[in-house]
């Protein structure tokens, strides 16, 4: 085998011809290499040092350098005992790892990872806990449903509405926006713990963040837009959402926030929709409830087939919920401001039979949230009896 | 010295990186059942110097300091061996390179002009190359300037700084030539100091080797031995010791030879860059 660099340099490319013509020999064998560059045989001689192979100067005419190079073991060497992260498509056999090693790192699943790689320190690693086959799926539905906040809502819509039902516009969005902010967080940081080796899982939280991203901003310029202050937070709506943030076990975080959370938030983002007093919030609240629908699916899909393979998870999920509602039991829930202010803009105005009939669609919605939560939870395996319990041990707080 | 006695090593810390070496080694040895510790020096000097006071069993040398305790040993009527080496000290070659845009073509076209050099007491980038001119019959500081680029004296051209400000000035037209050992060449077109095609070399010395471990005669021979069985025995395919050899820069530890010190001898010779060191410290061990 002969490589003519001709006037090409080495540090200009040729070192990749010569690498190329090594790797079409044996460890052992020889390759001739020619060429015109000054620096050709200093760069080759420091080159093959440093790479492990063999090198020896030819006599060559006056014009042109002459070596050989003998292939070293070093390249090979470098991948003895390593291994295959799985396989990419998750169509491949054994394409997602049951429990991924710790070694393979940031590695793309597939990837050839050297031995010895470092070991990283992500605490979910095994599929069981994580993994959905609708995963995929779901992110790429995500991935092209992605809205443009500045062109989806119609910002400069025309309307007036009276004082007290804008206040109580804004004292809704300045609610939502916290409780978006909780949905943001969590997945968030079970991106940092998750193994990459995940992939879709990892992509899917990924986007989830930036969903709830987008709704931070949608709700903030809807708050804003005839206002410029924010409504009321309250102490136990943070509480209730801070155990939410606390939780460190990914099974139950995704169940309390995702399955009860953001499946009630569905209901709440619809009844406002419904409801909406003006074009802005009606566009804001049914955008964020198209994502907020994947996110419920999402956790559905993965906490199912969780549960199918370890049934027993079941009883954890449920302690998570009674846990949580014992430790939000001193706690107020629900803000009244917040309470009041959906009344008044399912009322629209402060006309008697108005607010009445405004109280009885809000009454609904919580009717119409337990029931919602009670579906979701037989469909992940729960019988009746424990879909009710654990529905009406949700917080107070909706998220 | 027992069987129990812990082998020291001295080594100068010439990167923050050594200590993740030798601390690397040190866990590596214990699990091979060697006793092991190693003291760094902020100078090969000082580290010559407690070789030669008892402070240390194996030195991981220099060529230079390899040089001055093989004539410090010889003045005391005492044994330095050179036991092992990394593949990568093995026949390195200096190269002395101008600006391919200058009138420039070969050695003699240097005479009454600039030459940029590393370290004083750098080997490669200094001592070696200014020997090859003086063969060809240019004399430093007589023939041509010598513009020294003193980075880190005392760590013998370790510290890369040197050379590289040696090549920049070249480039900045602050003189005419510079000199650099091969892979440092390399390195400075691979990332950019010198783009391709800028300079042109048009020199080189002749082959030369780099660093080793050296002994002296009473270091304990059980524990020696092992330390240098471990080290030829280390294989780059084994994981566990890969990244030690790849922070070190070789794929293969070698058994230790001499004969590739000649051009830097020579150059001592013809210098007397070492001969007061020399003297100082044979007279101390009297």
């Amino acid at each position: 085998m002969q490589v003519d660099l001709g006037s090409l340099g080495f540090d200009e490319g040729g070192h990749l011809l010569i690498k190329r013509a090594l790797r079409s020999v044996s460890v052992g064998e020889e390759i001739g290499v020619t060429g015109s560059t000054s620096e050709l045989e200093s760069h080759l001689r420091a080159w093959c040092r440093s790479e492990g192979h063999a090198f020896r100067s030819l006599p060559g005419g006056a014009k042109h350098y002459h070596a050989a190079v003998t292939r070293g073991s070093a390249e090979s060497a470098r991948w003895v005992g390593s291994q295959r992260a799985g396989r990419p498509g998750i169509s491949q056999l054994d394409a997602v790892a049951e429990h991924a090693p710790r070694t393979w790192g940031l590695a793309a699943r597939g990837a050839r990872v050297e031995a010895g790689s470092p070991e990283f320190g992500f605490t979910i690693v095994d599929k069981i806990e994580v993994w959905s086959a609708d995963a995929a799926r779901i992110y790429a539905q995500a991935a092209s449903a992605q809205w443009d906040p500045q062109t989806a809502v119609p910002w400069n819509a025309e309307f007036h509405l009276p004082e007290e039902v804008e206040d109580a516009v804004v004292q809704v969005m300045t609610y939502l926006i916290e409780n978006e902010t909780a949905a943001l967080i969590i997945p968030s940081r079970f991106i940092a713990q998750l193994h990459p080796h995940f992939r879709e899982v990892m992509q899917v939280l990924a986007i989830q963040a930036a969903d709830e991203a987008r709704h931070i901003e949608v709700f903030t310029r809807r708050a804003l837009l005839k206002r410029q202050e924010l409504g009321l937070s309250t102490g136990g709506g943070q509480a209730s959402l801070k155990t939410l943030v606390d939780e460190p076990d990914f099974a139950i975080a995704s169940f309390l926030l995702s399955v009860l959370g953001e499946g009630t938030f569905l209901s709440l983002l619809r009844f406002i929709e419904h409801c909406a007093p003006d074009p802005v919030t009606g566009a804001v609240t049914r955008l964020a409830a198209q994502d907020e629908a994947r996110h419920v699916a999402f956790g559905l899909a993965h906490l199912r087939e969780h549960i199918h393979s370890d049934p027993a998870v079941c009883s954890r999920l449920a302690n998570g919920v009674r846990r949580r509602h014992d430790l939000l039991r001193h706690t107020a829930g629900l803000n009244s401001e917040v309470f009041d202010a959906l009344l008044l803009i399912a009322a629209g105005s402060w006309e008697h039979s108005r607010l009445r009939e405004g109280h009885e669609r809000v009454i609904e919605l919580t009717r119409d949230m337990d029931e919602g939560r009670q579906e979701r939870l037989r469909r992940l395996g729960f019988n009746e009896r424990e879909a009710v319990e654990l529905s009406s041990l949700h917080t107070r707080n909706f998220m | 010295m027992g069987n129990n006695t812990t082998l020291l090593l001295g080594a100068v810390a010439y990167d923050p990186k050594v200590v993740t070496i030798w601390d690397g080694f040190q866990r590596y040895f214990a699990r091979h059942d060697l006793a092991f510790d190693y003291i760094l020096y902020s100078n090969y000097e000082r580290q010559v110097e407690s070789h030669f006071a008892g402070h240390i069993h194996i030195a991981w040398n220099s060529p230079l300091a390899w040089l001055q305790s093989e004539r410090i040993a010889g003045d005391l009527g005492r044994r330095a061996e050179a036991i092992c080496m990394r593949d990568t000290d093995r026949d390195l070659t200096s190269v002395i390179f101008v600006r391919s845009s200058a009138r420039i073509r070969n050695i003699d076209d240097l005479k009454g002009k600039r030459v940029a050099v590393g370290a004083n007491d750098s080997p490669q980038a200094t001592l070696i190359p200014l020997s090859c001119f003086a063969n060809l019959g240019l004399n430093p500081g007589k023939d041509f300037e010598v513009l020294s680029f003193d980075k880190l004296v005392g760590k013998h051209g370790d510290h890369i700084g040197g050379e590289r400000e040696a090549a920049r000035a070249l480039l900045r037209g602050e003189a005419d030539a510079a000199c650099c050992v091969d892979g440092n060449h390399l390195l400075f077109t691979q990332e950019g100091t010198l783009t391709a095609g800028s300079t042109s070399v048009i020199a080189h010395t002749s082959a030369y080797d780099h660093c080793n471990f050296t002994t002296l005669d009473g270091a304990p021979p059980e524990q020696v031995h092992r330390f240098r069985e471990l080290l030829l025995g280390m294989s780059y395919s084994d994981s566990e010791v890969r990244p030690l050899l790849d922070l070190e820069g070789l794929k293969q530890w070698q058994p230790g030879r001499t004969e590739g010190y000649a051009a830097l001898d020579a150059a001592l010779h013809r210098f007397g860059t070492v001969d007061d060191f020399v003297k100082s410290v044979v007279a101390h061990c009297k």
